[in-house]
């Protein structure tokens, strides 16, 4: 493992000139975004300082709020790793909304049909692997679409999403049905031994946050000091080039999406096993979505990606209070990440192209 | 118009593409800028047109000091350029493509605009039929377009790199019969190559491009010998061509025919043994290009059967022509050979496929071998998109593997200036004698008459011709390509 760290630091110390550059280009985006923001503010006649301050105070004012963004954290991390490596291969995996989904179903039914056993520990373990399993192939459906029957993933991923999202509910209101009632409000809550353990005071669980700070660990080994990572962006740089280095783009891609799959299906493993207990009909929140927007911020980059989450959680979060304090929709907090994301998209290219014309 | 270029400084990092140029280009004038590959000619040039900022220096526009930030600024002042790859829109028409980028209202009247690219058209010498899609012109045909393009905009300072690569010897003819005509008219016209033959049939003055500086100029008549010495420091000898022993069979095309390009490739039965140098020749897009997909596996044939080394490989993929020993360079370099994003040393990586985690510092240092015995200007950590073409172009070759038994290479000296395809074709030599069949097409008739054993003349997707060089020339092979067998 030394000979790992040792290796991420050259990445790392060239990553720093850039960060550096990064940094000015963030510092602009999030002027012109908090320059959009107060006029739709000023435009929706709500108080643009108070609104900011609900905002911060909403998500960073007590522990109790900030254990309830990093629990947003988790899944949008994870989910948001596993684009990464989509990302990189050149593909656009609009699917990992749909794979958060199935990783919620393919653990409720491993928890299901394990049962409160005395081995609970060991069914939860296992209903991890299983949500990650189902989220992987369920984009090796989007891959195969893609490989063997040549459909666009944006089309084969958002088909796959909206099967996924009626499997959810099918599953709620038919086999899956509390005794007696079928309800929105999602299946059977299982028994409390099949939880993954939290910290009782602030409903948080250590074992999850862990695995979400090992994904970024791993995602940025595998993709900076691997062959992995490499075959990945050579595929996305240039396929036909590709060819004739000798890899083969199509496994390159279903290994990209295996990946991206597996972590979303662990986001929403987390989302069942960890927050709800159950299966509900939004169970994947949107994390899926929310989370290209993160990579779209962070620039591809793994070390931003986790920051952007967390900002991303904090809005979300925030805005919670939005409707009780001020009698704002909270769906501001999508109008800002959304306003975030085309903002420091121009401000890149803006930047990018000055710097080419400048050599 | 007259241009005055004072001192002019292009800095990457520590390369200095240009290092201090001075350079005067009249009206009425053709002026050439000659250099062999990496003196900064395109550097230059892409500063003049906007394409690229200038680290220092002057240019004063009849007098008036400028300073063009984009290429819409240069034009605002009459200056257009046509670039080394042409910057059209391919899935348009040419008509479409004319129009893009003129002045024109919301709701352009076509008809407007077709009636003058065919008056263009007719006064330029050119053939464009303007509904056909850009996809399918040749670079030629292309470069006649955006020519006409130009024009119509009203530019008096026309800039040309290159344009002499990979087009045939009769559009080279239309072309200079244009630019000699728009000199005449009082166009300011710029003639970049590194061809001796065209400056020295088009150009009045030559500025020679070296190292990033002017290392001399000359008007009309030129002495050869002077300007090769401007070029080089000294007189290259031209490449030789050793006869190999022919040895056992490495390519076998029975009866194929293919899709692809912009023929396609019909009626096609061939043999390569071991050890001949094959030169295609043609018009580009003549079937050349699917000729060497078919026989790299990257193209299926539709019908008939490819044989590599005996062996029946019809229907298999790339990956098994390539343990078979065939190894395929394509001339798109950055768009089908490079992998764009990727530094020379994560190229090397890739070739190496050994442990799963990487070890970017041996790759570096195999990085280094590879860019010294290839003499490519540049370092294990450029990113390859940032190197010239011919630099490009020597890196792909130092790509090939040790001991193939066929290389089919796409125009492999493409935007290489004399001594370097002299190099090039050393190398080539030494691995045709260590018993490689060496498959390659060229829009150059002198390299093919130079280094093949054998050449193939294509015509509208088929071979017409398979002769020895000592049984031809190169007026019989200009006529052949032409289709005047
Ligand atoms: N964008 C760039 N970044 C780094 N180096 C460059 C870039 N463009 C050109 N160069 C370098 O500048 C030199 C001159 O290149 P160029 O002007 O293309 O030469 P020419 O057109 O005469 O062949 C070469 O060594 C090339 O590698
Ligand atoms: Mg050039």
């Amino acid at each position: 493992m030394r000979t790992v760290f040792a290796r991420m630091g050259r990445p790392l110390e060239m990553g720093l000139k850039t960060a550096l550059a990064g940094v000015a280009e963030i510092a602009a985006s999030v002027l012109v975004v908090v320059a959009f923001t107060t006029l739709v503010l000023l435009v929706a006649g709500a108080p643009p300082l108070d609104t900011f301050a609900v905002l911060v105070k909403g998500s960073l004012g007590s522990w109790s709020k900030l254990s309830h963004v990093i629990k947003v954290w988790i899944p949008l991390t994870l989910a948001s790793c596993g684009l990464l490596f989509t990302f990189k291969a050149g593909l656009w995996n609009i699917g990992v909304e749909g794979q958060v989904m199935m990783g919620a179903v393919a653990t409720t039914l491993a928890m299901r049909m394990g049962g409160p056993s005395p081995l609970a520990g060991m069914v939860t373990a296992l209903a991890l692997v299983a949500g990650m399993a189902g989220g992987a192939l369920w984009a090796l459906c989007a891959g195969f679409l893609k490989t063997k029957a040549g459909v666009h993933e944006i089309f084969a991923g958002l088909g796959l999403n909206f099967v996924s999202q009626g499997l959810v509910l099918w599953l709620i209101f038919g086999p899956w049905k509390q005794p007696g009632i079928a309800s929105m409000s999602g299946t059977e809550t299982f028994d409390e031994r099949l939880w993954i353990p939290s910290i009782e005071a602030l409903n948080l669980s250590p074992a999850a946050l862990g695995m979400a700070v090992a994904a970024v660990i791993v995602t940025a080994y595998l993709l900076s000091s691997t062959r992995l990572g490499l075959y990945l962006r050579a595929v996305g740089g240039n396929e036909k080039a590709a060819v004739l280095f000798g890899l083969k783009p199509h496994a390159v891609m279903t290994a990209a999406m295996l990946c991206a799959g597996g972590l979303a299906g662990l986001a929403g493993a987390f989302q069942v096993s960890g927050v709800y207990h159950r299966l509900i009909p939004a169970i994947s929140s949107g994390y899926g979505y929310l989370a290209l927007l993160v990579v779209l911020l962070a620039y591809y980059n793994v070390w931003a990606a986790p920051v952007v989450a967390f900002f991303f959680a904090c809005l979300n979060t925030g805005a919670i209070q939005l409707p009780m304090l001020l009698s704002l929709d909270s769906s501001l907090s999508g109008v800002i990440q959304g306003s975030m994301v085309i903002a420091a998209l121009a401000v890149h290219s803006v930047s990018t192209r000055s710097r080419r014309s400048r050599g | 118009m007259t241009i005055a270029l004072r001192s002019i400084h292009k800095h990457y990092g520590d390369i200095r593409a240009n290092d201090g140029i001075d350079l005067v280009l009249r009206p009425s004038t053709v002026h050439g800028i000659l250099g062999e590959n990496g003196a900064g000619k395109s550097t230059l040039m892409k500063i003049l047109s906007g394409y690229v900022r200038k680290t220092s220096g002057t240019i004063l526009v009849d007098s008036e000091e400028v300073d063009f930030k984009n290429p819409a600024e240069a034009a605002s002042h009459g200056i257009g350029m046509l670039y080394q790859d042409p910057l059209d829109f391919p899935p348009l028409t040419v008509l479409e493509n004319f129009m893009a980028g003129q002045r024109m209202k919301a709701w352009p009247d076509r008809s407007l605009f077709r009636k003058r690219l065919a008056g263009l058209c007719r006064e330029m010498g050119f053939d464009l039929d303007p509904e056909t899609p850009v996809v399918r012109l040749t670079v030629g045909e292309r470069q006649q377009l955006e020519l006409a393009r130009h024009l119509a905009a009203g530019r008096r300072v026309l800039i040309l790199d290159e344009p002499t690569t990979g087009i045939s010897s009769l559009q080279k003819d239309v072309l200079f019969s244009a630019l000699r005509r728009l000199s005449s008219g009082g166009a300011t016209v710029v003639l970049v190559s590194h061809k001796l033959e065209d400056v020295e049939t088009l150009c009045d003055e030559v500025t020679v491009l070296k190292k990033g500086r002017v290392s001399g100029s000359a008007v009309r008549p030129f002495s050869t010998g002077a300007l090769l010495e401007m070029m080089f420091g000294r007189e290259p000898a031209p490449p030789l061509r050793k006869g190999h022993e022919p040895g056992a069979q490495a390519l076998f095309l029975e009866g194929v025919h293919a899709h692809g390009g912009r023929t396609g490739l019909a009626q096609c039965t061939v043999k390569v043994n071991r050890g001949e140098v094959v030169g295609l020749a043609g018009l580009e897009g003549s079937g050349q290009d699917v000729f060497l997909r078919v026989a790299a596996g990257l193209t299926r044939p539709t019908r008939g059967r490819v044989h590599v080394s005996r062996k029946d490989m019809t229907g298999r993929d790339h990956h098994a022509f390539k343990t078979m020993g065939v190894a395929f360079q394509p001339a798109a370099r950055l768009e089908e050979g490079l992998i764009a994003g990727l530094s020379v040393a994560e190229h090397c990586a890739i070739l190496e496929r050994s442990s799963f985690s990487l070890d970017l510092d041996a790759s570096a240092s195999l990085a280094q071998e590879r860019i010294q015995s290839f003499q490519v200007a540049a370092r294990p950590e450029s990113p390859v998109e940032s190197l010239s073409g011919g630099n490009q172009q020597r890196l792909l070759l130092s790509f090939l593997p040790d001991d193939p038994v066929l290389l089919l290479l796409e125009n492999p000296t493409r935007g290489l200036d004399r001594e370097s395809v002299r190099w090039v074709w050393e190398r080539l030599d030494a691995i045709a004698s260590n018993g490689a069949a060496i498959v390659f097409s060229s829009s150059e008739i002198d390299e093919i008459l130079m280094v093949s054993d054998r050449v193939l003349v294509f015509f509208e997707g088929r071979i017409i011709h398979d002769v020895r060089p000592e049984d031809t020339d190169a007026l019989m092979l200009g006529k052949a390509i032409a289709g005047r067998v």
